[in-house]
């Protein structure tokens, strides 16, 4: 007997029964629609972590005095003046680095006119806004130029902005002075917001790393220097190469501790991460365990459906089914309802997804595997739950089956 | 067993010497083990039946009639002897190739229909061709459609089984019975639900088809339906204790328009 017939046999037997039909897929409807629905919401907890996280820049290196000791005593990192201007630029000419700043900064009053602001000023190289990922809205960037005459130019954030000129002015080429020293406005920073921390990531004052360092710090050393990876896969090797850079420079023994610390995003990212794949895993328990009940619903139907339907299986012997035929036929069903039931749930959980995000304002990200996945897991469930009720139904004798009351 | 006479030489049917034997039957014995005691439904049974007869096998119940009628549908094989379908050997035949006999040799009638629920006539008659996969779809309709009209159920070929009277329903059955031409019909008490006015309907048409060629063979305890049939095997514990043939059956037509219409 051919596929086809017993698809038809099996669709037949279902559509005279619809609604038990219906209800049993209602388990698998719903065990679908939540894997689908809880996988998007974890996915997307996961994705807007990461995103929080490459918008501070995915591949950035961080590099930070640190670790030394004086006569026993550990310093604090910015009292340590072990990072030269020398190493910044070694560790520019490392393959793996795509950009590199080294970073100075000092707090102090911004005034303008009547309005003043206490903000930050960092002294970096237009490389600093890559790494940041920062973009000048209005204006321009400094220069070399300007690095090597210690310019008096500055760029400013938006809420700098908002603070120093609050009738709305445009900023640019005017001057404003950082404590006593006038520096020119030269551009404007795009916003961005606050940041995962909750960090006003627009409260910046950008210089030329220089001017920060001779004309407002006069210090000789640097504070610390960002870099980028040329992408997330060579972070790690990066970071290799740059440690063992700076230990050369800082003639450091081999037994000895680092004189820095160079940390990247990657550690954080992988610790946000494992939080919410821990979360994951438990929702995706939980919409398991209701697959489960929903198959264990499927087993319970058709097994109440077999001894309602003898009569009609001692009928199909008679004319000639064969025990393979009436399990193949039991079976097809079993699948059919889940595998359907597998569709309306995917349809389901879609829609469900959606409306977390729009009601909820959840980040979601429904993910195709999970779908892939539901649909295997439906059809196993559909088979296995479906093999004991099929079984019975061809282990019946006929002659019993066909008088069957 | 002490029996010389428990195998009795087949009596010629009326159409002997026409048809060939399809059905041959010698020294079978079927015993069920029920607890620790063995009853013994069949105590060897013979006899043959050739193409185009119609027989009616009769007897009470207990009698052993069901078990034969199980064994000759093939749902059932003998504890002994021989039982030879159309040229093949039915007695030792696995499972598989006993339901492949049925669905291509057998065509069954049962007591109580056994339609399919809420499903049309066409498509209960094509159930057994669904079965077999060397009819295509378009023959399957062909034949279920040409089925119903022989059993004059040609306005009825989409209605729903449960929108049908009995007699209808047993029509329906009758079909299905034929749709796959074989060559033996197996009627179980075919009438034994419906009134007299349908139970002759139906007969008619058992007797139409038997004068088309068809081999029928009707399992019955009502002695009555004998006479229209035209040979007659009466069981008795296992045994046979006759086998005559009715050289001039009656007529169920004329019996069903002699009835009395149902007028009040």
């Amino acid at each position: 007997m051919n596929i086809a017939n017993q698809l038809k046999i099996a669709l037949k037997a279902l559509a005279n029964n619809k609604l038990r039909c219906f209800l049993t897929m209602l388990g698998i409807i719903i065990g679908v629609a939540s894997v689908i629905t809880m996988l998007a919401i974890g996915q997307g907890s996961k994705d807007s972590i990461r995103d929080q996280i490459s918008e501070m820049g995915s591949n950035m290196i961080m590099i930070h005095p640190g670790n030394m000791q004086r006569g026993g005593v550990r310093q604090n990192s910015d009292a340590m003046q072990t990072l030269k201007v020398g190493d910044y630029e070694a560790l520019g000419n490392l393959p793996g680095v795509a950009a590199i700043s080294p970073s100075v900064n000092s707090s102090g009053q911004l005034v303008n006119g009547n309005n003043n602001y206490p903000s930050t000023i960092y002294g970096v190289t237009p490389d600093y806004l890559d790494i940041r990922k920062l973009k000048v809205k209005d204006g321009a960037l400094f220069t070399e130029q300007d690095i090597k005459q210690a310019a008096k130019v500055c760029i400013l954030g938006k809420t700098v902005v908002d603070n120093l000129f609050p009738n709305g002015e445009d900023p640019v080429g005017r001057v404003v002075r950082f404590g006593k020293i006038p520096m020119t406005v030269i551009g404007v920073l795009e916003s961005k917001g606050t940041n995962s921390m909750g960090m006003d990531q627009d409260d910046v004052v950008l210089a030329p790393y220089t001017t920060v360092m001779k004309r407002i710090l006069a210090i000789d050393y640097i504070q610390g220097i960002f870099a980028s990876a040329v992408d997330e896969a060579h972070t790690e090797e990066t970071i290799d190469a740059m440690t063992a850079t700076l230990r050369e420079r800082h003639k450091i023994k081999d037994d000895a501790d680092d004189d820095f610390e160079i940390r990247s995003q990657q550690e954080l990212s992988e610790m946000m991460n494992s939080t919410s794949d821990m979360m994951t895993v438990l929702l995706a328990c939980i919409a398991g365990i209701s697959l489960l009940v929903g198959g264990i619903g499927i087993m319970n139907i058709m097994y109440v459906s077999v001894t309602e339907r003898t009569r009609e299986i001692g009928l199909r012997m008679s004319i000639g089914a064969r025990g393979v035929d009436i399990l193949t036929q039991f079976l097809i069903e079993a699948v059919i309802i889940s595998v359907s039931g597998g569709i309306i749930g995917v349809i389901v959980g879609v829609v469900a997804t959606w409306l977390v995000n729009i009601i909820a304002h959840w980040p979601v990200h429904i993910q195709i595997y999970s779908m892939a996945l539901s649909f295997v897991v439906c059809t196993i469930t559909g088979v296995f739950f479906g093999w004991y009720p099929a079984r019975k139904a061809a282990s019946l004798d006929p002659i019993e089956a066909i008088r069957y009351e | 067993m002490s029996d010389k006479n428990t195998t009795i030489t087949a009596s010629p049917g009326p159409d002997a010497g026409k048809g060939k034997v399809i059905i041959s039957i010698r020294d079978m014995r079927r015993n069920f083990t029920v607890g620790d005691e063995t009853v013994k439904a069949l105590r060897g049974v013979s006899f043959d039946i050739r193409e185009g007869e119609f027989v009616t096998i009769m007897g009470k119940s207990g009698s052993g009639k069901s078990t034969l009628l199980n064994i000759l549908g093939c749902l059932d094989t003998p504890t002994s002897g021989d039982y030879d379908l159309d040229g093949d050997s039915v007695a030792h035949m696995s499972k598989n190739r006993r339901a492949v006999t049925r669905n291509r040799k057998i065509g069954f009638v049962f007591q109580n229909y056994n339609l399919l629920p809420k499903t049309t006539s066409l498509e209960n008659v094509e159930l057994p061709l669904l079965y077999n996969p060397s009819v295509s779809a378009s023959e399957r309709r062909e034949k279920a459609r040409k089925a119903l009209v022989a059993v004059g159920l040609e306005n009825r070929i989409n209605h729903r089984s449960n929108q049908m009277s009995g007699g209808q329903q047993q029509r329906v059955a009758i079909a299905r019975a034929l749709v796959n031409d074989p060559v033996i019909i197996l009627a179980d008490e075919a009438t034994g639900n419906l009134d007299t006015r349908t139970s002759f309907s139906i007969l008619t048409l058992f007797q139409e088809l038997h004068s088309r060629g068809r081999t029928i063979i009707f399992v019955t305890h009502n002695p009555e339906l004998a006479a229209y049939s035209s040979r007659n095997i009466v069981l008795r514990d296992g045994k046979i204790v006759s086998d005559t043939v009715n050289e001039h059956p009656l007529s169920a037509k004329e019996a069903y328009d002699n009835l009395p219409k149902d007028n009040d």
